[in-house]
């Protein structure tokens, strides 16, 4: 009886998630040009070697890679901290705190397409684009409008900006659920052993969000290792593959190159580095748990 | 070490809810003063107002003798030990009882030595290295001992410390808290609903209802002299037996239900004389009902018997109104309306204790013998004690 309660999820992960994957995995090791009549061919573990020795590809690779290290060396702790702060900030009664609470919020229930498209217009090159405008506006005219995407230093700093500004309210709602599992009475027992409000927030309110943190970190670097929406929406990985990440190279190598194998053998890596770096975070936090 | 004293205190929060009413009170150095009362009688946010965890909207506070109410908890100088112990569950047991000295930057020595004392005295020695995730129900209570004396405080606070253990544990923390509090000497003000904890444990006990301080005198004194008809059925296990009753116009015989009893046993109560033809309120205690020897005589028929080895405890109906005091919590305008009388009849709600081999049983009729010395009186309408 319990198990056949189990077969509707099961068959889900069977259908969405171990047969693509060992497909994907199957992929990486034939050529299979899509739409030809050439036979599929197996050609071993050459998708994967190409990835670490053809000098062309071998670049934009560990490129897309770093660009993904940096994004989650920068997300991650910016992301975690700023919706840490606004939690705790949003952490009180009344109706001015609701309307905030609501306003930090808003972003994550805008699909990423839309977040993009917005901000497409905010980051617009030229004195016409919002954010050009409003530097301008408040620098009395001393600052030079940029071409934000087009600029090889700036376009991953600002396709960074808006993952943040888009994930950051989710995991405020996080924290706030962690602010509401602290018993008050830890509150007010530091409060009587003499602790000012650093000690409060040092001793009381971190140690209490610690699992959520991890929790945060882990959802987040996870979410930076696959960025890919706002990539192709915005950038192209453009640049000079300034803004190429792992997902977005995998996916225009299978769809825009029409080099399945190389695409597949990329997302099987990607898996991989993301079940390492969880796996390491899970480790971590079983560490601390008693 | 220093006495806590509250100059008319009250409490009324934003929404106008009035949970404090004027109440003054003093601990004194070294006592262990236990406040009681039913849920949301507002003892809880007295000794919170104390702590500096609740303002004061009127009155003062003094601790040591300084008015304390603009003070921080932190300056105030007192330890509170927390009903769910309230211990930091990241640092371990050292570290717990510990941080208050960390905080107040005493030299690492003095905080070795202070939590190695603590710790020996609460047998918690081969624990400092846990964390209290990993401790019993006790431990952690003792850790939250430890956390209080260890910084030798002006005043303990306790908020219910032991109502999370279970009953067996209860009483073995009661004289352990008991022979601390004596160790270390210092004003201690405990809270509690438990009205057992309270007599056993405090040399004087508060009685509050609905915000208002009833009595504040020894364990015996509030068994023996109740100043009103609340304290009377708040304080004793079971409690005590009240019943509407009306005195003679010569205030010498007692009306209870269909039966007369003689009120000339019941010693010297000047007061009484003045109820002279009206209705009053008449309270015995379980243990005031015997089933021989003098005093008047008070039939009814016997619901149920409880037999405990030592006693047997025997549920029975009258064919008396019954009083029914109402321990709700509420506004005092609340309390003096709860105070109105409840009529039933029916039901068996007066309780006598008496010898475990009494030949008594379920459904028979019985007649007690009614010590009327040892009777009280109350006002109908006020609740107030007649002496």
């Amino acid at each position: 009886m319990g198990l056949t309660m189990l077969i509707p999820g099961i068959v889900l992960i069977i259908v969405f998630m171990l047969i693509p994957f060992f497909f994907s995995i199957w992929l990486s090791m034939h050529v299979e040009i899509v739409g030809s009549t050439v036979p599929v061919r197996s050609v071993g573990w050459m998708f994967y070697r190409h990835l670490f020795s053809d000098p062309i590809f071998r670049g934009i690779f560990l490129k897309s890679l770093e660009n993904n290290g940096i994004f989650a060396l920068v997300v991650v702790p910016v992301q975690t901290g700023l919706a840490m702060f606004l939690a705790i900030l949003v952490n009180r009664h009344g109706a001015f705190v609701k309307f905030c609470r609501t306003t930090f919020f808003l972003p994550v229930v805008f699909p990423m397409v839309l977040t993009s498209l917005i901000w497409k217009a905010i980051l617009a090159p030229g004195p016409q684009g919002m954010l050009n405008a409003f530097l301008h506006a408040v620098t009395f005219g001393h600052f030079a409008p940029q071409y934000w995407l087009g600029n090889i230093h700036l376009a991953l700093p600002s396709i960074m900006l808006l993952s943040i500004w888009q994930g950051t309210g989710f995991q405020m709602v996080i924290f706030l659920a962690g602010l509401q599992g602290i018993p008050h009475t830890h509150y007010e027992a530091a409060l009587i052993d003499g602790a000012k409000k650093w000690h409060l927030f040092r001793d009381v309110t971190l140690p209490g969000l610690r699992n959520t943190t991890i929790f945060v970190v882990m959802v987040t670097t996870i979410f930076s290792l696959r960025v890919f929406d706002q990539i192709y929406l915005l950038t192209q990985g453009g640049p000079i593959n300034a803004t190429s990440s792992v997902m977005y190279l995998a996916v225009s190598q299978a769809y825009v190159a029409n080099n399945v194998g190389q695409g597949a053998a990329i997302s099987v890596v990607l898996c991989f580095v993301i079940l390492l770096m969880s796996l390491i975070q899970r480790q971590v936090l079983r560490e601390r748990v008693d | 070490m220093s006495e806590i004293v509250l100059r008319h205190v009250s409490k009324t929060y934003d929404n106008g809810y009035h949970a404090i009413h004027d109440v003054d009170l003093t601990v004194r150095e070294g006592e262990f003063m236990v406040v009681v009362g039913p849920s949301g009688c507002g003892k809880s946010t007295l000794l919170r107002m104390v702590a500096g965890l609740e303002s004061i909207s009127d009155g003062e506070v003094l601790i040591g003798g300084h008015v304390v109410n603009d003070f921080t908890p932190g300056e105030r100088d007192l330890a509170m030990v927390f009903q769910n112990y309230a211990l930091y569950p990241h640092m371990t047991v050292e570290k717990n009882i510990a941080y208050s000295l960390k905080l107040r930057k005493f030299p690492k020595s003095e905080i070795d030595r202070r939590v190695r004392e603590a710790a020996e005295i609460l047998s918690l020695t081969e624990y400092l290295g846990q964390r209290p995730g990993r401790l019993s129900g006790g431990q952690r209570q003792r850790v939250a001992m430890g956390r209080a004396i260890v910084r030798e405080p002006k005043a303990f606070l306790m908020d219910e410390p032991l109502s999370n253990l279970d009953a067996k544990l209860r009483v073995q923390m009661r004289s352990e808290i008991l022979q601390i509090q004596r160790r270390v000497g210092v004003a201690t003000l405990y809270v509690t609903h438990d009205q057992v904890e309270a007599m056993t444990m405090g040399d004087r006990v508060t009685v509050l209802r609905a915000g208002v301080l009833q009595q504040c005198d020894t364990a015996q004194v509030l068994y023996d002299r109740p100043v009103n008809v609340f304290v009377a059925s708040f304080v004793g296990s079971p409690s005590m037996n009240l019943l509407h009753a009306t005195l003679s116009d010569d205030a010498t015989r007692l009306r209870v239900g269909t039966q007369t009893l003689d009120v000339a046993g019941a010693g010297p109560r000047p007061r009484l004389a003045s109820y002279a033809g009206r209705e009053v309120i008449v309270g015995i205690r379980p243990e005031d009902l015997t089933l021989e020897g003098p005093g008047e005589v008070l039939s009814g028929h016997v619901g149920h018997i409880e037999a405990l080895g030592s006693e047997l405890i025997v549920h029975f109906g009258m064919d008396a109104r019954n009083y029914v005091v109402e321990d709700k919590g509420g506004s005092a305008e609340e309390a003096e309306e709860l105070l109105e009388e409840t009529a039933l009849t029916e039901h068996v709600r007066n309780v006598a204790r008496v010898g475990p081999r009494s030949a008594i049983a379920t459904g028979e009729s019985i007649s007690f013998r009614v010590n009327m010395e040892r009777a009280h009186f109350f006002d109908a309408t006020t609740g107030e004690s007649i002496w």
